[in-house]
């Protein structure tokens, strides 16, 4: 009777379902209910402290969730490791700049597309030699526009170069679903502005989750936009309906859409 | 675009020309070594050397390449000793047929069968806590040694005979020169095979949860997996060095599995620089020096090794691999004259300091060791007399004018060095931008 096929087709890429999290009594997830549709961009947006990071965390599965489940394209993956749910195509970026330190722009590219193409833990093939490994990896620098660093350890990149390479760590193994968390803090607006369009670029096909406080790159990018406040989701839709929203305008957004001249003084 | 790529790999061609005369350079100088010194005494420190090169190579895939600080690796290479002599002696019996040649391998594969075992605890956990449960496992072990004397021989240890069975095209591996070849072929075998694990997917990835191992858990690798392989990897090459230890000195006592051992290892691999591949292999020379040379020269070696250790963890953290790297750089740029003579003030300086300690050092260890002989006593040649304030006063000020002498010129040092790091800084920039 049940339509079950077409559900199983149009199983969200993510979906939360009442996930909470707390960390012994303070309660930072509560209750929380989302669905990313495959292909979606969706940007999350809240006040400082509203939990949008633990999402990620939760999502990616660096933290345990303590209530709820959360799928990954009709997979429970809630109490999966990191690993294994990255295997399972969700990849994320991080807020600091996570690399691989002393490694150069080309090692920290290759590390990030080993697992994806099946190399694993191979200790009987030469990296030299992996061909699809090494193009892939010189594709994503000129992608990345890194192709002049590669042999530079991340570590001595500039702030906007480490950005770009935290992203192309995060994009590399192909993963469906991206999730960046504030892919553009700290960065200048004409960076910002190419940014954006590197997030566009590379993002293209996927399904994109991100952390935002820039308002201009949340409506520039992003199809639906969830906000969440104190740990819950008080809106969850299209820009413009967000923008209306009068709950969203009370809780947090009021003076920040209030329009441009809001922001002048 | 082509010529963009093909450029950035020429970047790298001259050090693939040179890593073939490198690795030519290796195996001639393993081939020559005993011709050019053909004491006995050169010949023992050589294989002693060519076993350490292996095992200091094997702990710092952990080290250097892994981040695993471990304070318990003598456990492999020691285990790998034992099971390496108990076989050599079931062969001698004749309950055994192997060729002695592929003894060693029954070592490596003691080290991996050990290193599987133990590691899957240890390498549960990574940082200080994987250190503490190396060093746990350290003394686990050297108390086994205490208590199953059947198996590790007690205080006499177990002793064997390498000469077993007919020799095969007049090898008997009974002289010392027969084994050093034994070794060094082993020797060269092991360092290109660990050259190459650096080189594939799982190197790489050991190098990305040294750096980042967080970052790896998203990038769909299990660091503790890793961290597990490379383990079992080390503790195999470990277990090869205790094998051909076992041929060398044809005895296996329990300090192979101490906890001095072990330290030997980590002090070593420092000293030599764990940031480079072939850092450990300075590291073994001076290691074999160290304990072959040094420790016949002076009963307080022990105390300079922990003072050059000390020195070179607050002035160099690269060990001597780094400062050879740094400083080849500067020569590349063509800037290392400059340096000379700021390099001959520093060695003139610490020179004198190092003859005030010294002197100190050694009448301090006179007194305590030699009361019997009086207090009179001859350092490099000079008369000292350890109960006269004048000899103790006269050491001091040489020490304390080396001193000052070193940091006056350290700073004019660090000045000059600075300088030229900053010229060679603007040289690449302006090479990038042609």
């Amino acid at each position: 009777m049940t339509p079950a096929p077409a559900a199983r087709a149009a199983a969200p890429a993510v979906e939360l379902v009442e996930v909470g999290k707390r960390f012994g009594r303070t309660e930072i997830i509560r209750g929380v209910n989302l669905a990313v549709q495959p292909g979606e961009r969706v940007a999350i947006i809240g006040p400082n402290g509203a939990g949008k990071s633990t999402l990620f965390n939760l999502i990616s599965g660096r933290f345990g969730v303590s209530a709820g489940q959360i799928r990954l394209n009709g997979e429970r993956i809630d109490g999966r490791k990191p690993f294994e749910i990255n295997r399972r195509g969700l990849a994320r970026s991080f807020q600091v700049s996570n690399l691989f330190t002393r490694l150069s722009v080309f090692e920290n590219l290759r590390c990030a597309v080993l697992w994806s193409m099946g190399h694993r833990y191979a200790f009987w093939k030469f990296l030299a030699d992996l061909r699809d490994v090494n193009d892939r990896v010189e594709e994503l620098l000129v992608m990345l526009g890194l192709q002049r660093r590669r042999d530079v350890p991340a570590t001595n990149l500039t702030y906007a170069e480490q950005r770009a390479l935290e992203i192309g760590i995060t994009i590399a193994g192909g993963a469906g679903v991206i999730l960046l968390d504030e892919p553009t803090a700290g960065m200048s607006r004409s960076e910002t502005g190419r940014f954006v369009q590197l997030i566009r670029d590379v993002t293209a096909g996927r399904t994109l989750l991100t952390v935002e406080h820039d308002m201009g790159v949340v409506f520039g990018l992003a199809d639906r936009i969830a906000v969440l406040v104190y740990g819950e989701i008080i809106a969850f839709d299209t820009p413009e309906a967000v923008r209306a929203d009068p709950r969203v305008q009370e809780a947090y957004l009021g003076a920040v859409l209030a329009g441009p001249a809001a922001t002048g003084d | 675009m082509p010529s963009r790529q093909s450029a950035a790999h020429y970047h790298f061609q001259p050090w693939n020309v040179g890593r073939w005369l490198l690795w030519s350079a290796f195996a001639l100088l393993m081939l020559v070594a005993p011709l050019l010194w053909t004491s006995s005494l050169a010949h023992t420190m050589l294989s002693q050397m060519g076993i350490a090169i292996i095992v200091c190579l094997a702990y710092n895939m952990l080290l250097g390449q892994g981040g695993m600080l471990s304070f318990g690796h003598a456990v492999y290479s020691g285990l790998g000793s034992y099971l390496a002599v108990h076989t050599l002696n079931a062969v001698a019996d004749g309950r055994l047929w192997l060729p002695v040649s592929l003894v060693p391998l029954v070592g490596g594969l003691a080290g991996l069968f050990f290193a599987a075992l133990l590691g899957w605890v240890t390498t549960k956990k990574a940082g200080t806590t994987f250190a503490m449960i190396t060093l746990g496992i350290g003394e686990l072990v050297w108390s086994m040694s205490l208590m199953i004397p059947e198996f590790f021989g007690g205080e006499g240890g177990i002793t064997t005979n390498r000469v077993v069975g007919q020799p095969w095209l007049g090898i008997s591996f009974g002289p010392q020169i027969q084994v050093y070849y034994l070794i060094a072929i082993y020797c060269f075998v092991c360092t290109a095979a660990m050259y190459a694990f650096t080189r594939t997917p799982l190197g790489r990835i050991l190098n990305a949860v040294r750096d980042n191992p967080e970052r790896v858990e998203f990038v769909g690798y299990d660091t503790q997996r890793v961290r597990y392989l490379a383990f079992m990897i080390s503790g195999f090459f470990a277990g090869i060095a205790g094998g051909l230890a076992t041929l060398n000195f044809e005895i296996v006592t329990a300090e192979v599995v101490g906890a001095a051992r072990s330290g030997a290892y980590l002090l070593f691999v420092f000293l030599g620089g764990a940031t480079f591949f072939f850092g450990p292999i300075i590291g073994a020379v001076l290691m074999v020096i160290a304990l072959v040379l040094l420790s016949e020269l002076t009963k307080a070696w022990l105390l300079y090794l922990g003072l050059v250790f000390v020195f070179m963890i607050m002035y160099a953290p690269g060990g001597i691999a780094s400062l050879i790297m740094m400083n080849l750089r500067v020569a590349l740029f063509g800037r290392l004259r400059r340096l000379v003579g700021a390099y001959l003030a520093l060695a003139a300086a610490a020179l004198v300091v190092l003859i005030g300690a010294g002197a100190m050092i050694e009448m301090l260890y006179h007194l305590q060791l030699n009361q019997a002989l009086g207090p009179r006593m001859s350092f490099l040649g000079a008369p000292l007399d350890a109960h006269d304030v004048d000899s103790w006063f006269g050491a001091a000020f040489v020490m304390v004018t080396g001193l000052a002498l070193f940091e006056l010129v350290r700073r004019q040092f660090k000045r000059q060095w600075d300088e030229v790091q900053a010229e060679i800084e603007v040289e690449i920039k302006r090479r990038e931008a042609l």
